[in-house]
């Protein structure tokens, strides 16, 4: 089944730039404005993050940017009433970031179902590891036409890394080093050669660099290396402070893409 | 009726391995190899030894009379209390140590709350000339201040946890979070029997040697093996996992888990888990855990930093659905009277924790001729500050 993330990746083979946000930070109802601005700005992936009170793959800025949109009264049924008329004014593929338990609270059917009446594309869940998707989650997700993005690793194994590219049906989230969310990246010679070795495999699925990128230097170096890249935390820390939300937007992603 | 773990590392519906892809390459090394490591004969040996004459095991299987004369029953204290470093922790990180060094890593972290984990770890360490961090939660790094003194002065880093309710919860986020930036030198040293499998089924075997002691020590005093109960208190749940190892498959022994209530089940300053909790992934593994209807994980309260906990190891939750075993729960109040009614009667001064185990006497109705074997996980040394508050010494 064709969905909005291979549509984006057969029609746009480099530098795809993809944005991570946390839903309700800085505040509860910036959900919607915030994926129009990331829109109207050239974005062409979205992910939504649903935050959750104990994000162990994550880093310093996401863990404070998702304890304050659950003080602010973010949850999942919140999420989806904010995002209940998304499609009327945004095309570009969504997906939902998360951690699995407020997943199996809210019930997986219900939620891949709410997932599909919003029109989201995929979704990605650090902690719903490989084997206990296929076994559990697989039909229901397909059967929603959502993609189950999966993360590779520089020690992820080539063998373990051809097993995620039989699973993925999206794309693979090539994290960029050893590190959670937030982490300051360069791309190193050990990267270049992780990159590189990805890159030699001939997988199925393509690939976005995200962990670690930051600025238009890193944006850049990483979408030599895979279809483009991902940007969470330096994005999150962006929205600090004050200015509205369009210009603060605007304002990075201007300072990302460089236009020529 | 199965108790163990399964070759998928569950315990019914409870368990496995919920982890981010960063943690895959460390835990599937742990557990391709942690059967074959602590089943070996070099293993064995090392372990036995460094149990018996460097812990000081076994520890004392004690028929305290005074409590028994009150409580009108036999009552037999096991004595973790009076191991090496001061509570039963050492069993498990005596055993990981050198798993840990069979695995080639060099770099050692932990979580604690009590600071009892952190402490056996900090020590193991030294014994082995590792390096040792530690991560605790800011509020336990205050009201377990010795611990921390005596981690330092072994050589281990403490790192204090800001997150959340700055206690074991957040201790561990963060030590997860340590092991996903340091994937190839690290080896992380869970304290109890939670977190992703392999973690519940190594822990609770290197704690079994409680209950192995407590069978032999009994029918050596007593002439049987079984006693008619034991009770352990839980926060994890690995000094409980330890007490009732071999008598899982003895049906005849009444099994009994004491949560921390702290001021109440009706509060929301509370840690019992099974009292109050569903089921959920905390930590990478599906156990039971306290949470909002939402998913998010309720921060808990317990005057006893090492049950301040929202989580319970999959083995329990598995032990409490097929109510195999009993889980009650006691108040920090009722828990402050039990450690000096201990300390009174049978000049043994326990920790907050193992006074939950002892609140339990209270709690349920001893017949004359039975045998109760309650585990003393720990001493009282750590909670000085909080017991000289309450009694006013
Ligand atoms: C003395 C003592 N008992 C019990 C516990 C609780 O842990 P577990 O439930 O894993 O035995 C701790 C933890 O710090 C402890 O220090």
């Amino acid at each position: 089944m064709n969905n909005r993330i291979n549509k984006l990746f057969q029609e746009k083979k480099e530098g795809i730039l993809s944005v991570y946000f946390t839903a309700g930070y800085p505040n509860l109802d910036d959900t919607i404005p915030m994926i129009q601005a990331l829109q109207s700005n050239g974005v062409d992936l979205i992910e939504i993050g649903m935050p959750f009170s104990d994000p162990i793959a994550d880093g310093p800025v996401i863990q404070h940017s998702s304890l304050i949109a659950l003080q602010n009264g973010m949850s999942v049924s919140k999420l989806f009433d904010q995002l209940k008329n998304i499609r009327q004014s945004v095309e570009i593929p969504l997906i939902l970031m998360g951690y699995i338990n407020p997943v199996l609270q809210y019930g997986v059917d219900a939620f891949c179902q709410k997932c599909s009446e919003i029109g989201i594309d995929g979704l990605i869940i650090p902690d719903l590891p490989l084997t206990v998707y296929e076994e559990e989650f697989k039909t229901i997700f397909e059967a929603h036409n959502l993609h189950n993005i999966f993360l590779i690793t520089p020690q992820t194994s080539e063998e373990r890394i051809r097993t995620i590219d039989q699973a993925s049906t999206g794309f693979i989230y090539m994290v960029s080093s050893n590190a959670t969310t937030g982490a300051k990246a360069t791309v190193s010679d050990f990267q270049k050669d992780y990159f590189e070795r990805v890159n030699s495999l001939s997988l199925n699925n393509k690939r976005l660099i995200g962990f670690g990128i930051s600025n238009a230097e890193t944006f850049r170096n990483a979408c030599q290396y895979a279809s483009g890249a991902i940007l969470g935390s330096a994005f999150v820390k962006a929205l600090d402070g004050p200015g509205t939300l369009d210009l603060k937007v605007s304002g990075f992603i201007n300072s990302i893409v460089i236009k020529s | 009726m199965n108790y163990q773990v399964n070759e998928k590392g569950y315990y019914g519906e409870f368990g496995g391995a919920y982890i981010p892809e960063m943690m895959v390459p460390n835990i599937e090394e742990l557990s391709s190899r942690y059967l074959e490591i602590i089943n070996s004969y070099d293993f064995r040996q090392e372990f036995v030894d460094l149990l018996k004459n460097y812990a000081g095991r076994p520890s004392p299987l004690y028929l305290a009379k005074r409590l028994s004369e009150k409580y009108q029953s036999n009552i037999y204290l096991k004595r973790e209390d009076l191991n090496h470093t001061g509570s039963h922790k050492i069993n498990n990180t005596i055993g990981q140590i050198l798993v840990a060094k069979k695995l080639g890593k060099h770099r050692i972290i932990a979580e604690t709350g009590a600071g009892q984990h952190g402490l056996a770890t900090a020590t193991v360490c030294a014994l082995m000339g590792l390096k040792c961090i530690v991560y605790m939660g800011a509020v336990d790094v205050e009201r377990q201040a010795p611990n921390v003194k005596k981690m330092r002065m072994l050589g281990a880093e403490v790192i204090p946890a800001l997150s959340g309710n700055q206690t074991l919860k957040d201790a561990t986020n963060e030590a997860m979070r340590d092991w996903i930036n340091n994937p190839v030198d690290t080896h992380y040293i869970i304290g109890s029997v939670v977190g992703p499998h392999p973690y519940p089924d190594m822990v609770a075997r290197f704690q079994s040697v409680i209950s192995e002691e407590i069978r032999w020590q009994l029918d050596e005093q007593t002439g049987r093996e079984n006693p008619t109960r034991v009770i352990a208190c839980v926060g994890g749940g690995s000094n409980a996992a330890g007490a009732f190892y071999h008598f899982l498959d003895q049906e005849d022994v009444e099994l009994i888990g004491v949560e921390a209530a702290g001021k109440g089940i009706e509060t929301q300053e509370t840690a019992a888990t099974l009292t109050l909790g569903s089921p959920g992934v905390l930590h990478s593994s599906r156990s039971i855990l306290m949470q909002t209807r939402d998913g998010q994980i309720a921060e808990p309260y317990s005057i006893s930093a090492g049950l301040d906990y929202p989580g319970i190891g999959p083995m329990h939750a598995h032990l409490f659905k097929t109510k195999r075993a009993r889980y009650i729960w006691a108040t920090d109040d009722e828990v402050l009277d039990s450690a000096l009614e201990l300390t009174q009667l049978e000049g043994i001064i326990p920790a907050l924790e193992s006074a939950h185990a002892l609140a339990a006497l209270k709690k349920i109705h001893l017949k004359p001729g039975e045998v109760t074997v309650v585990n003393i996980s720990g001493r009282g040394d750590k909670d000085m500050e909080t017991y000289l508050k309450h009694f006013g010494y």
